[in-house]
């Protein structure tokens, strides 16, 4: 089986963000960007399913500028064995993503692909979802375990309540969450070897897709400051603050 | 435990100006002559520019020689400073005085040496150098012979016990004919390497400032691109070496830093309040009204100059950059000389490296030929100006009027130093100084500022900041010294806190920015720096 692993370069998880001073987005220039935690799971959980002999081939596929190709270097460097550019410096949007790779599903057909749940960057949600919804596929969102048998798999989801187990019909799209697995380290060697593993780019047009944009950013800004607590004497205090004062009650 | 090792011809430790021009300039010669030549660049920031730190107005002497065309290739040197101006404050005025010729600044750039790096990193890395940036040179490994024969990256994944977690991954040996040092001021490495080579022996001791630094938005009517301001004086007292920088870069952006000389000797000063406090000064404050700022940091600088250089070279590597120290105080400059330093080691490298394949050399030719640069008579005429700050701020600025254009540097007496860590008198010898509280708006404490410095360090790990004696912070900081490093740490690593009664020490170890004043400050030198895991620390953004 072939497992397509979808790798987003976001802001860094350890990057306090800031809106630009104009509200028209989030500052990025000189900002550390590295692969969206999800989709690190996402590449490791499809590592160890090859090293557990349930799949043969890693493709890792990312979405944006040229600086991408890092992203896809890194995947390389944890264990996937190549990597596809869609490259593009236009925005592009959770559908457009997903059309991107529904139509590279169509060209490399594999048998099970993993996103990451979400980016930290803005937080959709949307693109494993509507990838699974255009291919037809089964979707099994939020993974925290996996295990795959040879025509189906069974998803181990986070959901409110607690866990709720999918047995899906392979093939079919998974969004890892938090607890599927803990990425590993990367070592020097494998980014040595990493740089050398084959990476191909392709345009939108290429693959026939539209990605102009159906979404408008309104406005970016930061959230409102919390005000400072204050301290009550009693309980007779504490209704009255928050019946007259907050009105909540 | 068996290491996996890799081969290269040099390895460079370090990402910084000194470290990638040494890489460049390697690289180069290589092409030049037709030869091949592996060069590999460990640095333990989660990418280059991540841990660089700097005012800075940038003189590009260095990189005029390493790359002319850099304006061709984007070097980000995009504002060119306009106009110098020197101000002595007191409390509530500012008197403008003429600025010390080497001060001026006609000619140079305000950067972000960040940025500069990131830069030079692309450039380096277009000329064939491996950069591994999240790796943290840990060990220095060496041959029986004892030539040093590279170094190991150290373990990833540790637990805070030292045990091999669930994803443990052991560091790597790197092996090279040749290892440059380009670890910046106070490099834990080469700390050993002067012990083990006797590096320092002969020479003044090391002294140190710390510069923290702070990155504002400003409003557009409070900005004038181009523009360098220092100021010296107030809040510090004259026996206190210090002094701000206020540079207006592009797009609104002002860097405002302040720094302090380590070998003040009141424990109770705090260097991050003194640097909050100077932004209240009328006329500075206004700058800053209406602005946000948007980033924060600190780092040790190597303020010792010409008489403090150590031996640089040693059989198998040498040491260039801050690390040995280079900068030029009266200027305050040092990244021109760091990238030069590199560019000079670089070759003496590839002439010691052509001639044959043995292991273990020394490049002697390094300390000859930067002797014969331009660098070595520009510390030289600036040697005496930063001990004459030891009579106090108006001796040092008349004796610095008196060496600079009278005696042009070449006194025949040169001024000696002592180290930082000697200098602190105990508390019951001084004064507490009360500092204002932050107004959150202005100035701030020291967590939010350390937010804005995107520092993060894996929380289970083994602490980097190691005690030779666990006994001493309250046997001996605590007691006598009443805890200087809760108040010297600019990022709020060391606490003092009492449990039943007992005092005991706190150490933040995930706060850290990697600025190394308490490995320098530390009255018994009982704190020892060491890596932590490669990629933590610091995130700077345009810093």
């Amino acid at each position: 089986m072939k497992i397509l692993v979808a790798v987003k370069r976001a802001i860094d998880y350890n990057v306090k963000a800031r809106p630009k001073s104009d509200g028209s987005g989030v500052e990025l220039a000189n900002v550390k960007m590295s692969m969206n935690p999800f989709d690190e799971i996402a590449i490791e959980e499809a590592i160890r399913l090859q090293e557990a002999g349930k799949a043969q081939e890693i493709l890792a596929v990312s979405i944006g500028s040229a600086q991408c190709q890092e992203t896809l270097r890194t995947a390389m460097a944890m264990g996937a064995d190549r990597g596809i550019l869609v490259q593009t410096d236009e925005e592009v949007q959770p559908l457009a993503v997903a059309k991107l790779l529904q139509a590279l599903v169509n060209k490399e057909q594999p048998g099970l692909v993993i996103l990451g749940k979400q980016a930290i960057d803005d937080d959709s949600n949307q693109t494993g979802q509507m990838l699974a919804g255009l291919l037809g596929w089964a979707q099994g969102t939020f993974a925290a375990k996996l295990d795959v048998q040879s025509e189906t798999l069974e998803v181990k989801r986070e959901v409110d309540g607690g866990l709720q187990t999918l047995s899906l019909k392979l093939p079919a799209v998974v969004t890892a969450d938090l607890r599927l697995n803990e990425p590993r380290y990367v070592k020097l060697p494998n980014i040595m070897k990493a740089k050398k593993k084959p990476l191909d780019i392709v345009t939108p047009s290429e693959l026939g897709v539209d990605i102009s944009p159906r979404l408008k950013l309104v406005k970016a800004a930061e959230p409102a400051a919390r005000a400072g607590g204050v301290k009550v004497a009693d309980v007779q205090e504490l209704v009255a603050k928050l019946r007259n004062e907050a009105k909540v009650i | 435990m068996e290491r996996e090792a890799m081969e290269f011809d040099v390895v460079i430790v370090g990402g910084g100006p000194a470290g990638l021009a040494a890489a460049i300039r390697l690289k180069q010669l290589a092409t030049e002559h037709g030869h091949e030549l592996s060069v590999c660049v460990l640095e333990k920031g989660s990418e280059i520019g991540a841990h660089t730190l700097s005012g800075a107005v940038f003189e590009p002497r260095a990189l005029d020689e390493l790359l002319p065309d850099w304006k061709t290739l984007g070097a980000p040197l995009n504002t060119p400073v306009t106009e110098d101006r020197f101000l002595f404050l007191t409390e509530k005025r500012a008197f403008r005085l003429p600025t010390p010729p080497p001060m001026h600044n006609h000619g140079n750039y305000i950067v972000s040496l960040g940025n500069v790096c990131r830069w030079l990193a692309q450039q380096a890395e277009a000329l064939g150098v491996d950069i591994y940036p999240g790796f943290a040179a840990a060990e220095v490994l060496y041959h029986p012979d004892g030539s040093v024969k590279g170094v190991a990256t150290g373990d990833m994944g540790r637990t805070k016990a030292g045990e091999e977690g669930a994803n443990f991954a052991p560091g790597m040996e790197l092996h090279a004919r040749q290892t440059i040092f380009a670890e910046g001021c106070r490099g834990s490495l080469t700390k050993t390497l002067f012990e083990r080579f006797q590096l320092r022996s002969g020479v003044d001791p090391q002294v140190y400032g710390i510069g923290i630094k702070e990155l504002w938005e400003v409003k557009p009517d409070q900005h004038l691109e181009g523009l360098v301001s220092h100021t010296i004086g107030w809040p510090v007292d004259q026996a206190t070496y210090g002094g701000s920088f206020l540079y207006h870069l592009e797009n609104n952006l002002v860097a405002v830093g302040y720094v302090l000389g380590l070998n003040y000797s009141n424990p109770y000063l705090s260097p991050f309040d003194e640097m909050q406090r100077f932004k209240t000064h009328p006329a500075i404050r206004e700058t800053f009204s209406g602005g946000r700022r948007v980033s924060y940091g600190a780092r040790a600088i190597s303020a010792g100059g010409f008489q403090s250089i150590p031996k640089l070279t040693f059989p198998g590597g040498m040491l260039v950059g801050d690390t040995a120290g280079f900068l030029n105080l009266p200027k305050i400059k040092g990244s021109h000389t760091a990238m030069k330093s590199g560019m000079t080691a670089a070759e003496a490298v590839f002439e010691l490296l052509r001639v044959d394949d043995k292991i273990g050399r020394e490049a002697v030719d390094y300390p000859h030929r930067l002797k014969n640069s331009w660098l070595w008579d520009e510390l030289y005429r600036v040697r005496n100006i930063k001990p004459a700050f030891h009579w106090g701020l108006w001796v040092a600025l008349g004796y610095g009027a008196l060496d600079t254009l009278v005696l042009r540097g070449k006194a025949p007496w040169t001024f000696r130093h002592t180290p930082d860590h000697t200098s602190l008198k105990p508390a019951a010898q001084c004064k507490p100084i009360d500092y204002p509280k932050p107004d959150g708006q202005l100035t701030f404490d020291k967590l939010s500022s350390v937010f804005l410095s995107n520092t993060n360090h894996e929380e289970n790990q083994p602490c980097h900041l190691t005690l030779k004696d666990a006994g001493v912070p309250v046997r001996l900081n605590l007691a006598v010294y009443a805890g200087p490093e809760q108040r010297y740490c600019p990022a709020g690593v060391y606490e003092f806190v009492e449990e039943s009664g007992q005092q005991s020490l706190r150490i933040n170890a995930q706060n850290c920015v990697h600025c190394k004043t308490c490995d320098i400050k530390d009255p018994s030198q009982n704190i020892d720096w060491v890596t932590p895991e490669g990629g933590g620390g610091p995130n700077y953004p345009n810093m």
